[in-house]
């Protein structure tokens, strides 16, 4: 059967041209970059060349680049590191639908005695600026909040609250692993002093990720032992995956109007099709600030692990925001803290798309979403009347 | 992704009677929409009192779809005494097993049953009544619930407990309510594998009183004001004063008779040291407090 993946905020397909700029790094140029031989010493240059282009997709300088093992990593080493730099300072600023990369971490610095802050959000699952405002004062030592949400894809201003922070001499992270390749960043001229990202958000391979630390950024390394990346993250590079990023970053460059305009317009396609073919069915997030490839909807009165195995039959690959497919009790944090009803939280499915998919793929899906909700909402005593449309 | 089995592929994706049967004997709901899963069963019965016709309407994942569409399979034919011995563990053996965190779909199978038949005993007049005292406010599970599932399933831990009748699942502020149920129940059997940390006898040092304090907040008190959109921190320790400051929610609100410091001076005097005494810090306690609903 032919798979039709809409999973893309979770991970994405390695694009072809970083499956073969990887290939050599495992069997023949597999020498260590830190060796004194030019046979490990030529995968340093390679590394080198990753970093520039790396450095290149962010608008910064390539010493700025410091390669981790994943996204998680860098949003850990992004928190603590800078907390360990500052140790005189105990308050942290975040947001209640930060990624569990940054959330959990955030948990656990509260019950180590830090005064830790969770912003709310709008319906719209929007931030409230001046609530940050109020909430910044001498004792912060770091204001962490994503660039746009993996669930709802909803961007936030993070220029504007990096400008707010910083002029505050408070350091800002951003978790930016769904924006990188989405939205153009030029962080040399902007005031963001930690940014993540993950390399198979973007169609490179599992396992590499990256923090961008700010010249300047005063940081504890998380990681000690070797010299690797100039002592701020010891351990032996992951080779292949370092190049594979570097070509990734390139492509994503290149395809960055693609995912604007072509995908953008699929994804609206399909948005407007489904919310027209299922009735009682609603976005969740504010559609006129959203990464252009993510939507997520709610079909009330259905759970959404029922919806994902009936796609799941068509090869269409989404996720879900209800309790039962996160393997919780209780639906997707996002959507709680949005005041989405529970009506809607457990019957919500996330579309998020890449530049490899088709028109014929959304028709597709267009095509078979109203018979499955008509399906599961025969079967659920919350409806009288099912209605087919 | 969850493992299913096929025989729970197959109930989801073929659900044998589904609907509701027309001029119904016994109607059985339980769970609700903010729940995830919620079931509706009607059944009717012939002239010798056997089940003649059982029908289901299900809101929920693959595995309550396929546990509902089972039950009504299983109890067909069968007189209502018969039916009523039907356990959760029948019906997810029937189904080739189910993956532990979803068990609770096979209790709830159970449980709409026994709602129908109270239903049909009480001449249509009985819904659900609520048995027993409410332990888990989340998710609405009461003692009476909490101790059958441990006694029917032979759960040993609150994890258990939680997988089988979502108790515990939400804010966790029941958990240790839970851990004391199944100690009461099962007894010497689990007293020892749920020693809690080994606490030094004799005087603590400052150092090791201010962990044991923190510790305390943070797994007694923090996880139930969080469920309600508040917080607790603790701001310092002079003595036997402990100083500590509420965020997000009002101080004032009480719980019961008790406020928020008085729960909090129990749990520490409980869980650290007898003469410790909780203050509100004075500085933060003009910050504006918000209700949230
Ligand atoms: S009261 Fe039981 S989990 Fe919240």
């Amino acid at each position: 059967m032919q798979v039709i993946y809409f999973d893309n905020n979770a991970t994405t397909r390695v694009a072809d041209e970083v499956y073969e700029e990887m290939q050599p790094y495992f069997r023949q140029l597999y020498g260590n970059p830190s060796s004194m031989h030019t046979f490990g010493g030529q995968v340093g240059i390679k590394i080198r060349e990753a970093r520039a282009r790396v450095a290149g997709l962010l608008g910064c300088d390539p010493s700025e680049i410091i390669f981790t093992s994943c996204g998680t990593e860098s949003d850990s080493t992004a928190i603590h590191g800078t907390l360990a730099a500052m140790p005189h300072k105990r308050k942290v600023i975040t947001t209640r639908v930060e990624h569990p990369a940054v959330l959990s971490v955030c948990r656990d610095l509260e019950s180590h005695g830090f005064t830790v802050v969770e912003l709310g959000v709008d319906k719209l699952g929007r931030l409230d600026l001046d609530e940050l405002e109020h909430q910044l004062n001498n004792d912060t030592a770091l204001v962490t909040i994503m660039s746009a949400n993996n669930e709802t894809g909803v961007i936030f201003p993070i220029e504007q609250i990096a400008e707010m922070v910083t002029g505050r001499g408070i350091a800002f992270h951003t978790d930016a692993v769904q924006v990188v390749g989405k939205v153009p960043l030029h962080l040399s001229k902007s005031p963001i002093n930690l940014l993540s990202l993950s390399g198979h958000k973007l169609h490179a391979p599992k396992g590499v990720g990256v923090l961008y630390v700010k010249k300047g950024t005063r940081i504890a390394p998380f990681l000690l032992g070797g010299h690797q990346e100039g002592g701020r993250r010891a351990g032996t590079e992951n080779v292949p995956g370092i190049v594979g990023l570097g070509r990734a970053c390139e492509s994503a460059a290149q395809n960055m109007a693609d995912e604007n305009t072509r995908v953008k317009r699929l994804r609206d396609r399909l948005e407007k099709a489904l919310l027209k073919g299922c009735p009682d069915s609603r976005i969740n997030g504010d559609s006129e600030s959203r990464l252009p490839n993510t939507t997520n909807i709610s079909f009330e009165f259905v759970e959404g692990e029922a919806i994902l195995l009936l796609l799941d039959r068509h090869g269409i690959c989404a996720s879900s925001g209800s309790a039962c497919s996160s393997g919780s009790l209780e639906p997707s944090h996002v959507l709680r803290a949005m005041g989405v009803p529970f009506t809607a939280a457990h019957g919500s499915i996330r579309f998020s798309l890449s530049r490899y998919n088709t028109q014929e793929e959304v028709d597709f899906t267009i095509q078979k979403m109203p018979e499955i909700i008509y399906r599961l909402r025969e079967l659920s005593p919350f409806v009288q009347n099912t209605v087919r449309v | 992704m969850w493992e299913y089995t096929d025989k729970v592929k197959d109930h989801f994706f073929n659900p044998r009677n589904v609907g509701e049967v027309e001029d119904p004997d016994g109607v059985g709901e339980v769970g609700s929409l903010a729940c995830g899963d919620a079931l509706r069963l009607t059944f009717k019965l012939d002239k010798n009192g056997r089940i003649a016709e059982a029908k289901f309407k299900t809101f929920g994942c693959a595995s309550a779809i396929a546990t509902s569409s089972v039950l009504t399979e299983l109890i067909k034919g069968k007189t209502l005494e018969e039916a009523m011995k039907v356990t959760n563990k029948e019906i997810a053996e029937y189904l080739g097993g189910l993956p532990e965190q979803k068990m609770h779909c096979s209790v709830m199978g159970r449980e709409a049953l026994e709602a129908a038949v109270a239903n049909y005993r009480g001449g249509g007049q009985v819904k659900h009544e609520i048995d027993g005292n409410l332990v888990c406010t989340c998710f609405g599970v009461t003692d009476k619930e909490i101790e059958r599932v441990i006694r029917e399933n032979d759960l040993t831990t609150v994890e258990q407990v939680t997988n089988y009748c979502k108790a515990g699942g939400g804010c966790g502020g029941c958990r240790g309510e839970i851990e004391k149920i199944i100690e009461r129940i099962q007894g010497e059997r689990v007293k020892e594998q749920m020693l809690p940390p080994p606490r030094k006898g004799g005087k603590l040092t400052t150092i090791q009183k201010i962990q044991l304090i923190q510790q305390t907040i943070n797994e007694q008190v923090r996880p139930a004001l969080r469920a309600h959109g508040g917080n607790v921190e603790l701001i310092d320790v002079e003595g036997d004063k402990v100083i500590i400051a509420f965020r997000g929610m009002c101080a004032q609100c009480k719980v019961s008779e008790f406020t928020m410091t008085d729960v909090v001076q129990a749990k520490l005097r409980e869980f650290v040291a007898p003469d410790l005494y909780v203050e509100e810090d004075a500085d933060t306690t003009g910050e504006p407090h918000e209700h949230k609903a």
